[in-house]
């Protein structure tokens, strides 16, 4: 049996995303058309935007929808300008980082602390008192600190500030609600949340000024266009809402799981190491930790092997790795970098799941290392 | 009892995933890596395309694939030693050194943390047996023309015993056909001749973007009689032997015949002067862990691709060799390795130092 423990890569599809997909698979349904075919696709393209605004208690109006997060973490960055310069931190994802190269602003990255944090103080300090487009991640995905985002919004509040946060990994996982968060633009994934990839959303706060990066059709009252991927804004919609509806005890199951999953393998493997927040505001279901001696890569293999997949902190194309920048940001030297290995529970992560690992991960760490022992 | 387990080095071209192939046959259970060895991907090797390549095969013939980031690791045994000699005066071998510290060392060191009892490659080369040892010896592959063992002579005895070479025994043509055969979607792929991470075969831009800039400094080119013909930007550019490139107008051909990186000179001559008697190489290693003695006859090869020359050990003392040509042979380039060879067979190699005096 096949344990899947990837789910900041990408979440399953919820058996309700699926559902709610199947019947747009097959008719035309352009949401612009004014025949009832196209009726009845802007009737559930709506509906998923009102179940994707109540996840993050915001109105319907104000979500665009996207191809992803990483789309929407561009049409932030380069569509929303503010004071000619970006302030972000350096553990932000590749979406992110690049984009805001791209947007070609001044670029002031914050740095971290060695569990991830980036303090609230240290951001607001870099926009220096003058207008400045901030994007800040809500959750990290490689290490699962939680970012003080609600904190630097407030403090920005009336500086001119646009504040942008990437919570493709928070959306529900933790509680969102935009208005007391305190931002101006929120990037949604949905296959971090059991919908389908190749759909996401940018929430932009009323007022907001945000140019189109992609250029056509006035979908998305302008700010994003081209004909809208039903079927799958539709079972993002779906997700959202069950994803929504069982956030609080999953959080809670999936916070002890990680904790236990966390206890077993320090009990069991020496030295082992977690990176990420020891306590305090973190993702639930993320564990990331570095065995000395013991190449990440190899482990990463051998559990794909043995039946679990895993990853060493965020996918890259072919499994092509790199050092990890977020753990670089954290002090880490090339080969702890390197050797980050992620396990993310998901809502279907069971207590058995967790021993399997518990019982099977300190072995292939004994095998690695006695081989070099030898 | 489970099979054995092997890892198969896999280029994403079509040598590696025949060899995957052979020992998918021969019942090992097999997990192929690829290695990501430079960060910019400027190169021809290691490219994503041929990541997907070599997972593509893998998936074909359904056994896992991964891939490893080395890039620490061959930027410091193989990159940052290949700018080093050229700004020493000599053309490195970048090559054999990958096989013997990043393949067949480190590489070597990952699989048997993944349980792995064999390692196997995609070069065209032969494992063969002592007569009289019984131990294992590298031989040149079937094929002569795509013959590899001229980069290997860095194997020794232990790490031959672990060792496959599933195509040494094929030709090219035998290898595309049976990629062809077994549906793999790399059958025509074109192969890479150049130095993997040197973009458009470039070795003197390479060096002088990843050398410091005061390593690089002009000097002259001079002629055996030391008059000044013309002058150069580094003597990163040259290679003892090569003819083109030298700036020197017409005339008779002018070969480089020395370079001198203390002096940063770069001495010419005709052709005609270039041949040398015989080479001294050091760092050199013997598959049976003894030098012959002197007065041995052996083959050696002086680069990829050159014939074997008959010649004969003159001289041997604590790891460094010289031998004298039967005939005389071409220019001798240092840096390169010197691979001894008796009939097939691998007798040892090392590094070209200079031509016998």
């Amino acid at each position: 049996m096949r344990l899947y423990l990837d789910h900041n890569a990408g979440a399953p599809l919820r058996p309700e995303a699926r559902d709610a997909m199947l019947p747009w698979l097959g008719p035309a349904a352009n949401p612009s058309s004014a025949h009832r075919e196209g009726a009845r696709a802007r009737a559930a393209l709506e509906e998923a935007r009102a179940a994707v605004a109540a996840l993050i208690g915001a109105v319907p109006a104000e979500v665009v929808f996207t191809s992803g997060a990483t789309e929407a973490n561009n049409l932030a960055l380069r569509g929303a300008a503010a004071g000619g310069r970006i302030v972000s931190t350096a553990i932000e994802h590749a979406s992110v980082l690049e984009a805001a190269r791209a947007a070609g602003m001044a670029l002031v990255t914050v740095g971290v602390d060695g569990e991830g944090r980036v303090a609230a103080d240290d951001v607001v300090a870099a926009c220096a008192g003058r207008p400045a487009l901030v994007s800040v991640g809500l959750a990290n995905g490689e290490v699962g600190v939680v970012a003080p985002v609600g904190a630097i919004a407030a403090a920005l509040a009336g500086s001119g500030a646009v504040v942008h946060t990437d919570a493709a990994q928070a959306a529900g996982r933790l509680p969102l609600d935009v208005r007391a968060l305190g931002v101006d633009l929120l990037s949604l994934s949905s296959h971090k949340l059991g919908g389908p990839a190749g759909a996401g959303a940018l929430w932009v706060r009323s007022g907001t000024a945000l140019e189109a990066q992609l250029r056509g059709g006035p979908q998305e009252r302008g700010r994003r266009a081209g004909t809208e991927n039903v079927a799958a804004l539709v079972g993002f919609g779906a997700a959202a809402r069950v994803a929504g509806a069982e956030l609080a005890p999953t959080a809670a199951r999936l916070d002890a799981l990680s904790e236990r999953l966390w206890q077993g393998l320090v009990a069991h493997i020496p030295d082992v190491v977690r990176n990420g927040p020891a306590s305090g505001a973190r993702l639930p279901n993320t564990l990331n930790l570095t065995v000395p001696g013991c190449a990440g890569e190899s482990l990463l293999v051998l559990l794909d092997l043995a039946g679990v997949a895993a990853s060493l902190g965020s996918a890259c194309a072919a499994g092509a790795p790199e050092p990890s920048h977020v753990l670089t940001a954290m002090g880490r030297d090339a080969d702890a970098a390197r050797s980050g290995l992620r396990l993310s529970l998901g809502p279907r992560t069971t207590a058995a799941d967790v021993e399997r690992v518990v019982e099977l991960l300190p072995r292939l760490v004994a095998q690695v290392r006695g081989v070099h022992a030898a | 009892m489970s099979a054995e387990r092997v890892v198969v080095a896999m280029s994403g071209g079509v040598d590696s995933a025949v060899a995957a192939a052979r020992c998918v046959q021969a019942g090992y259970d097999v997990i192929g890596i690829s290695l990501r060895l430079t960060r910019d991907g400027s190169g021809t090797c290691c490219s994503l395309d041929d990541f997907h390549d070599a997972r593509a095969v893998a998936d074909r013939l359904a056994f896992p694939h991964y891939v490893f980031d080395f890039t620490d690791a061959f930027e410091a045994t193989v990159v940052r030693p290949f700018v080093a000699e050229y700004l020493a005066g000599r053309t490195p071998n970048p090559c054999a050194r990958c096989n013997q510290h990043v393949k067949f060392d480190l590489l070597w060191r990952r699989a048997r943390e993944l349980g792995a009892s064999r390692l196997a490659t995609g070069h065209y080369a032969r494992i063969g047996r002592d007569p009289a040892s019984g131990a294992p010896v590298l031989r040149a592959a079937a094929d002569a023309s795509k013959d590899q063992s001229y980069f290997l002579f860095g194997l020794d005895t232990t790490a031959l015993a672990r060792t496959l070479f599933p195509i040494g025994d094929l030709t090219k043509t035998e290898v595309r056909a049976e990629a062809r055969a077994l549906g793999l979607p790399v059958a025509d792929k074109p192969e890479s001749m150049e130095v993997c991470f040197v973009p458009r075969g470039d070795a003197a831009g390479f060096v002088a973007r990843h050398a410091p800039p005061s390593a690089l400094r002009p000097g002259p080119i001079v002629d055996e009689d030391g008059r000044t013909l013309g002058r150069h930007a580094g003597v990163h550019g040259f290679t003892v032997g090569q003819r083109r490139g030298l700036g020197l107008g017409g005339g008779a051909p002018r070969y480089v015949r020395r370079i001198d990186a203390g002096t940063g000179t770069v001495t010419v001559a005709a052709g005609d002067r270039l041949s040398a008697k015989g080479l001294v190489a050091r760092d050199v290693s013997w598959s049976g862990g003894r030098a012959p003695a002197l007065g041995t006859d052996v083959g050696v090869r002086i680069r990829h691709r050159h014939a074997v020359l008959a010649a004969r050990v003159v001289d041997s003392a604590d790891g460094t060799v010289a031998v004298a040509f039967a005939d005389d042979g071409p220019a001798v380039t240092p840096g390169q390795a010197a691979v001894f060879y008796r009939g097939d067979v691998v007798l040892g190699g090392g590094w070209i130092a200079g031509e016998l005096a």
